[in-house]
């Protein structure tokens, strides 16, 4: 059962040592009952506490590394159901799968194109994780040497995938000891899939095809025979089978505290499908709901970049929205004599008058000012926004400098700013624009 | 050692209001058919918890006059019907629309404002040319929406068409409309829980019965605030079904329009090549955000482009499938 703080606090060793991290045992026991970290991180706790703790302690959903290196990822640890809650902590990996089968050199031109593709957005660089090898010809010499030629293309962890124990101790030996995921234990092979695995020190995923009191059993045996890190892969491979599986698994693991299942699941949007956009499909629901690792497979920038986006949508932390750099943005290409728009740096803010004025067509500077993130009203009742940040930013990002006018336009909300912003800002031409994003297009095309 | 794991149920004690949208002859109206929405006891597609008797549906967007701002993609994808409302309202009726959306541009075709006479024939000739239940827009700013949607409201009384938007600003003339006329309306906030909740209140406090409101929780595209949206969603589907009698109403997302209107679905060129092809990327951002929204409490997508219909609507098929 979950403890408390206190009860944790009377089992440590009230030294306040910090060598923890935290400047108080209290605290430290603290982040323990709210599953933020591992009992670990106390290097003085007694073997008897340690004991009493591990259980109430450990995070439940077990977090499991993968790779190595720049190329490691984390999955699991996740404590909430929905990301209001708190926020979603560690994005699902995505991989592309290959087989073993494919031709050589298409399945180096895949794995360079995935390896190599890196898009931006609001400053993150955003990426896969993984390739997936699929043992499809059966034969562990061609299993071997498929992931021995893949290795010598790319560093990133693999998934192996292949019911034969054999084939994937030998991949394991070509797979460069990057951490890669072993795929899978089931009913039928699970004690020679728990040695594999362990010899190999890799994470090994469990896959029932019978249901969660199938999946619960296997992991227990595995885990007693010393492979803990474990993923999970329910069996379901249609949209409202997976989503009633993942969803249950969760609440297993959070509001039952059911160590069992208690550890990340594997998914393959491409098993659901007959089409590549039901992929799509399957694969923002796994995004969305619970996955920790996506096995896709097809690779397309057109598709890569928006699911890469909503992985960073939905993992962005809610109470800490993302603010945008202050500094100047530029719209269709702007000229001296373009139109000057200024709004404070809240995300949703920015991109919905970047949104507008992108979609106008017509060239216009945007000033973005340093407002603690919040939005036109909210910043502006907390004195975030005023006259003096607004001049502020106009001189430090040397606004004038673009311009060959002097004039600069307000949101209509804060339209009250007009007259100390004249004050600040000797010379410039305050202009009010309107109170909503929506009307900037037609602002825009009756501006003088 | 056998194990049995018990499956976790949430005991919900609210339902989602069923709404619906059309009227029949037998009930004051001319369409050939009615849709509801709602009626969910449980979180999106959760059958092993809850009933969800009514599947989510799929709007398609028509507009007054040609969509002059529409990314290429759109327009090449609906070829000359975009031209004439009543072909389009068909075109969109053959694609398997549930309802068509009927979105008043605010000028007509030669940039003067749009009048209330214009939007009264607009109208007519979409309920003209399809059957289906009629959701209707106005520009979104709250003074032309009161002159058009009201115009609107009489042009086509008894038709229980839905009517949007309906604000904090001008809610009072939109209801007023409604209830003279036999219409819904689509109440719709910032991305609030506190503010959508309010504005039912407002509503239901003008006697406007809550089986005629939907609520349009304002969508944020896929890179555009969709996480707020989506969580909004969250949030105003458990609180409905905790109880909150005022969070109850079905929710309605724009999906076409915001997903559509962004560079990445606009931009061919000039972009990173990172990006990929322009029409894949345009409909995989429009695919993406109807997705997320439908898993977040969407009860109605209103949708742009044909092939995302198709795939929602297969996708709408496979989430029901139990």
């Amino acid at each position: 059962m979950a403890m408390s703080g206190l009860q944790i606090y009377k089992l440590l060793p009230k030294t306040n040592c910090k060598d923890c991290g935290f400047p108080t045992c209290l605290a430290f026991a603290m982040k323990l009952a709210a599953k933020q970290v591992e009992l670990d991180a106390c290097p003085h706790v007694s073997d008897e506490a340690k004991e009493a703790l591990s259980a109430a302690s450990a995070p439940p959903i077990r977090l499991i590394k993968i790779g190595s290196g720049d190329h490691e990822f984390q999955v699991g640890n996740e404590t909430v159901m929905f990301r209001h809650e708190k926020t979603f902590y560690n994005q699902p990996g995505l991989a592309l799968r290959v087989k073993d089968t494919e031709d050589a050199d298409a399945i180096a031109a895949k794995v360079a194109e995935v390896s190599n593709y890196c898009v931006e957005r609001v400053g993150i660089d955003m990426t896969f994780n993984s390739i997936a090898i699929e043992n499809a010809s059966g034969e562990a010499g061609t299993f071997a040497s498929a992931v021995g030629a893949v290795r010598g293309k790319t560093s990133l962890p693999f998934v192996l995938i292949s019911d034969n124990a054999d084939a994937l101790k030998a991949a394991l030996e070509k797979e460069g000891g990057h951490k890669s995921l072993v795929y899978a234990a089931t009913t039928d092979n699970w004690e020679t899939m728990a040695d594999v695995a362990k010899a190999a020190g890799a994470s090994l995923v469990v896959r029932s095809n019978d249901g969660l009191d199938e999946l619960a059993e296997l992991t227990g045996k595995i885990k007693d025979k010393g492979v803990e890190n474990l993923v999970l892969d329910p069996g379901s491979r249609d949209l409202a089978g997976s989503l009633a599986q993942v969803t249950q698994l969760r609440r297993l693991a959070l509001k039952k505290n059911f160590r069992a299942l208690g550890y990340p699941i594997i998914t393959f949007p491409g098993e659901v499908a007959d089409s590549e956009e039901q992929e799509i499909v399957a694969a923002t629901q796994y995004i969305a709901k619970y996955a920790g690792i996506i096995v896709l497979d097809h690779f397309d920038p057109a598709v890569a970049y928006p699911l890469l986006t909503l992985r960073l949508n939905i993992y962005t932390d809610p109470q800490k929205p993302i603010s945008v750099d202050p500094g100047i943005y530029e719209f269709n290409n702007p000229t001296a004599d373009s139109p000057l728009l200024t709004t404070t740096n809240f995300s949703l803010t920015y991109f919905s008058v970047a949104g507008e004025l992108d979609g106008s067509g017509l060239p216009a500077w945007l000033l973005i000012c340093e407002a603690e993130g919040m939005s036109v009203l909210t910043a502006w009742a907390a004195g975030k926004f005023d006259a003096e940040t607004i001049a502020k930013a106009v001189k430090t990002f040397g606004a004038g400098d673009k311009l060959s006018h002097q004039k600069i336009t307000l949101p209509g909300h804060v339209a009250v700013l007009s007259g100390e912003l004249e004050e600040e800002l000797p010379g410039w031409e305050i202009q009010v624009g309107p109170r909503e994003a929506v009307d900037i297009p037609a602002y825009l095309k009756t501006w003088k | 050692m056998p194990v049995t794991v018990e499956i976790p149920k949430e005991q919900w004690t609210g339902t989602i209001r069923e709404v619906t949208l059309g009227a029949t002859a037998d009930d004051g109206g001319t369409r050939s058919r009615t849709v509801t929405v709602g009626g969910q006891t449980t979180l999106p597609f959760l059958h092993f918890e809850g009933e969800t008797p009514n599947q989510p549906i799929i709007g398609i967007e028509i507009q007054d006059s040609y969509p002059a701002d529409w990314s290429p993609v759109l327009l090449e994808a609906w070829g000359d019907v975009v031209n004439d409302p009543a072909a389009w309202a068909k075109k969109a009726e053959e694609l398997g629309a549930d309802v068509i959306m009927l979105k008043l541009r605010g000028t007509d075709g030669d940039g003067n404002p749009t009048t209330s006479q214009q939007a009264a024939a607009s109208i007519k000739t979409v309920l003209g040319a399809t059957g289906l239940p009629v959701v209707v827009r106005g520009p979104g700013q709250a003074e032309a929406d009161n002159e058009l949607l009201v115009a609107v409201a009489e042009a086509a009384a008894g038709e229980k068409l839905a009517l949007g938007l309906c604000e904090d600003k001008n809610y009072r003339t939109i209801v007023a409309a409604a209830l003279a006329h036999g219409h819904l309306v689509m109440a719709s906030s910032p991305i609030d829980v506190n503010l959508a909740k309010q504005l039912n209140i407002l509503i239901s406090d003008m006697r406007l019965p809550l089986d005629r409101v939907l609520m349009d929780p304002t969508t944020g595209a896929l890179g555009y605030g969709l996480e707020y949206t989506f969580s909004v969603m969250e949030r105003l589907r458990i609180a409905a079904l905790t109880g909150d009698g005022m969070t109850q109403q079905p929710m309605i997302c724009f999906v076409g329009e915001e997903s559509w209107r962004q560079k990445e679905s606009r931009a061919a060129e000039g972009v990173p090549k990172e990006w990929g092809a322009i029409e894949k990327r345009g409909i995989t951002w429009e695919i993406v955000t109807a997705t997320a929204l439908l898993e977040s409490g969407a009860d109605i997508v209103v949708l742009r482009h044909p092939k995302t219909i198709d795939v929602v609507r297969e996708t709408i098929n496979s989430l029901m499938a139990h």
